[in-house]
């Protein structure tokens, strides 16, 4: 390095010996680096970068059905489509479901999850993998699948009522009933979202220090006192990305409404998805474009809030 | 004290049993109505066992009548071109992104965090747009397109390719390999547990992908399992159980397969999302 270093003349020495450098880390051509992400680069602008911005530019437009084979042919009427969704009826009652949905299943799902990890981090000694691959199961559990069997346990002379009947209980409509059509929704998206949670808690809890813990159970404080002062504030980095992670899942929430209940009875289980779903069946391309543009605003303000929270800390 | 650790630690284990039972019910419920006559359900609506297991009716009425074994090819197909694809274009960028510099590398990999922070629901009606446009609309093709390379899977690749020394490649490099020597010689089969990984969830994904199958197929001819599956539920009224219960056998047995074999590489996955 040095020889070559001396060996320039007039050329500062800082910029040549950079120069070598650059030469011997850099392959042969920057354009080969671009044939190896091409595919990516393709797949990406063809159905994420320009679907968005079709998404943006066409939600101002009035397209329907009629425009698809001809996109050109559309009028432009600006924000009248949010003027006309954000005050449609049945896309209110979708968007208080959607919160109903992410204000109680995040919470209900993460704090099941959380409290699953600790029990197999920290309680218990033996089988640990294996409950932790049952409790994982239900995740890749097709969703499909997955509503039929729940469709077929809540009619009304199904396994469940008939349970209940042995109790002596007559078991309600569950999916004729706007309250527990809701809960049984709920019920089958956080029975297939919790081994999620579990997992990514259960590898935050295993990358705390042992010795964290033997300080503090040394000091006297006691089970619950740890979890709460010192488990839960080292868990912060984890416990924002499930946040995140749950919060835009129950968001954007459609399969378990629309297989189990097909958004009924009267709309009490219907998300915006789902609605979004219904009016692009409809032919209402314009509707359906900006209910997706309402969701991917809630998906940006999740994280933009969980870039804020992530700052001052770090 | 001790006493008091071991009574705790049987009510955690009788707890997590319980859970554990709570988890697997549903898999209980497919695994024997499948076997069931239309006539048992009527009778014994809370019944567990079916009268017998050799019972195939459900399966063969499955195939004969409604049609399951082209949708099961149709899966075969999807998931197969899915897998293979992206290993090799999720690792050909995971290389790049990691070990080539070139100018719009931190762009690419921001264009990665935010495909994978998108989820598919906001964008598939400007998606099919798209699809019309390119004529891929009822088509296998159209139906894998989106998945050909899947953020997530370029993510763990990448992820996985830094822990590679750069040593190795500069050997490879001073002995005079190109690129796409140097990235099928060397990188390649170093790869081995990063490839299992993206192959194991890029497969639960287009095996279980709904939503955009559902849109884009509009002919029996090009529904994948999960379509047709959807479509007899919705069409039977919800009252053939036995024969829905089986269809769900179907489509939950391979991926069950492989989890019991490959449990780890599933967990990885999604432990993957977690290691910005």
């Amino acid at each position: 390095m040095a020889l070559q270093t001396t060996s320039v003349g007039a050329v500062p020495v800082h910029r040549s010996l950079r120069r070598v450098r650059a030469r011997r880390m850099r392959p042969a051509h920057a354009g080969i680096a671009w044939l190896f992400v091409l595919p990516f680069v393709v797949i990406f602008a063809v159905f994420t970068a320009v679907p968005a911005a079709t998404a943006v530019v066409l939600t101002m437009t009035d397209i329907g059905v009629a425009d698809l084979r001809d996109p050109f042919g559309v009028n432009f009427v600006f924000l009248e489509n949010f003027q006309t969704v954000l005050t449609a009826p049945d896309f209110l009652r979708s968007a208080l479901n959607t919160v109903i949905y992410v204000g109680i299943g995040v919470p209900a799902t993460m704090a099941i999850g959380f409290l699953l990890a600790l029990a197999l981090d920290s309680g218990i000694r033996r089988a640990r993998s294996v409950f932790r691959a049952i409790i994982y199961v239900p995740v890749i559990a097709n969703i499909v699948a997955a509503a039929v069997v729940w469709q077929y346990a809540f009619t009304l002379n199904g396994p469940i009522n008939s349970f209940l009947a042995d109790l002596g209980i007559v078991g309600p409509n569950w999916l004729g009933t706007p309250t527990t059509a809701l809960f049984v929704v709920l019920l089958l998206t956080i029975w297939r979202t919790t081994g999620t949670c579990m997992v990514l808690f259960l590898a935050g809890l295993q990358s705390i220090p042992e010795e964290v813990h033997e300080a503090a159970s040394l000091d006297g404080a006691g089970y619950w006192r740890r979890v709460f002062q010192m488990t839960l504030p080292l868990l912060r980095p984890t416990t924002l990305l499930v946040t995140v992670l749950m919060s835009v899942m129950y968001l954007n929430i459609f399969e378990e409404p629309f297989l189990v209940t097909d958004g009924g009875p009267l709309g009490s289980t219907k998300s915006v998805a789902l609605w979004v779903y219904e009016q692009f069946g409809f032919g209402n391309m314009s509707n359906a474009m900006t209910g997706s543009i309402v969701l991917l605003l809630g998906v940006l303000v999740i994280c933009v809030i969980q870039f804020r929270m992530l700052r001052p800390k770090q | 004290m001790n006493r008091l650790h071991v009574v705790r630690e049987s009510g955690l284990y009788l707890a997590l049993c319980l859970v554990s039972a709570l988890m697997l019910l549903p898999f209980a419920w497919v695994a024997f109505g499948a076997f069931k006559t239309q006539g048992e359900f009527m009778s014994n609506p809370g019944g567990w066992l079916p009268e017998s297991f050799a019972n195939l009716d459900n399966f063969i009425v499955l195939f004969t009548e409604e049609g399951f074994g082209p949708y099961l090819v149709n899966s075969i197909i999807v998931s197969a071109v899915t897998v293979l694809a992206n290993v090799l274009f999720c690792s050909m960028a995971g290389y790049a992104l990691a070990k080539l510099p070139f100018r719009g590398r931190g762009l690419l990999m921001g264009c990665v965090l935010v495909a994978m922070t998108v989820p598919y629901v906001a964008l598939f009606v400007p998606q099919f747009l798209i699809t019309v446009q390119l004529g891929l609309v009822n088509t296998l093709a159209g139906i894998v397109a989106p998945m050909l390379v899947m953020p997530l899977g370029v993510f763990i690749m990448r992820q996985f390719a830094l822990s590679i020394p750069d040593e190795l490649l500069e050997a490879a490099r001073i002995d005079g390999a190109g690129e796409f020597g140097i990235f099928l010689r060397v990188f390649l089969p170093l790869l081995g547990p990063a490839i299992a990984t993206v192959s194991i969830f890029t497969f639960l994904a287009s095996w279980n992908s709904f939503l955009w199958p559902l849109v884009v197929a509009q002919t029996e001819e090009v529904f994948t399992l999960p379509v047709g599956l959807a479509t007899a539920s919705q069409a039977s009224n919800t009252t053939a159980y036995g024969l829905l219960l089986a269809g769900a056998i179907v489509v939950l047995l391979p991926v069950l397969i492989l989890f019991l074999f490959l449990q780890r590489y599933f967990i990885q996955g999604i432990a993957a999302t977690g290691l910005k």
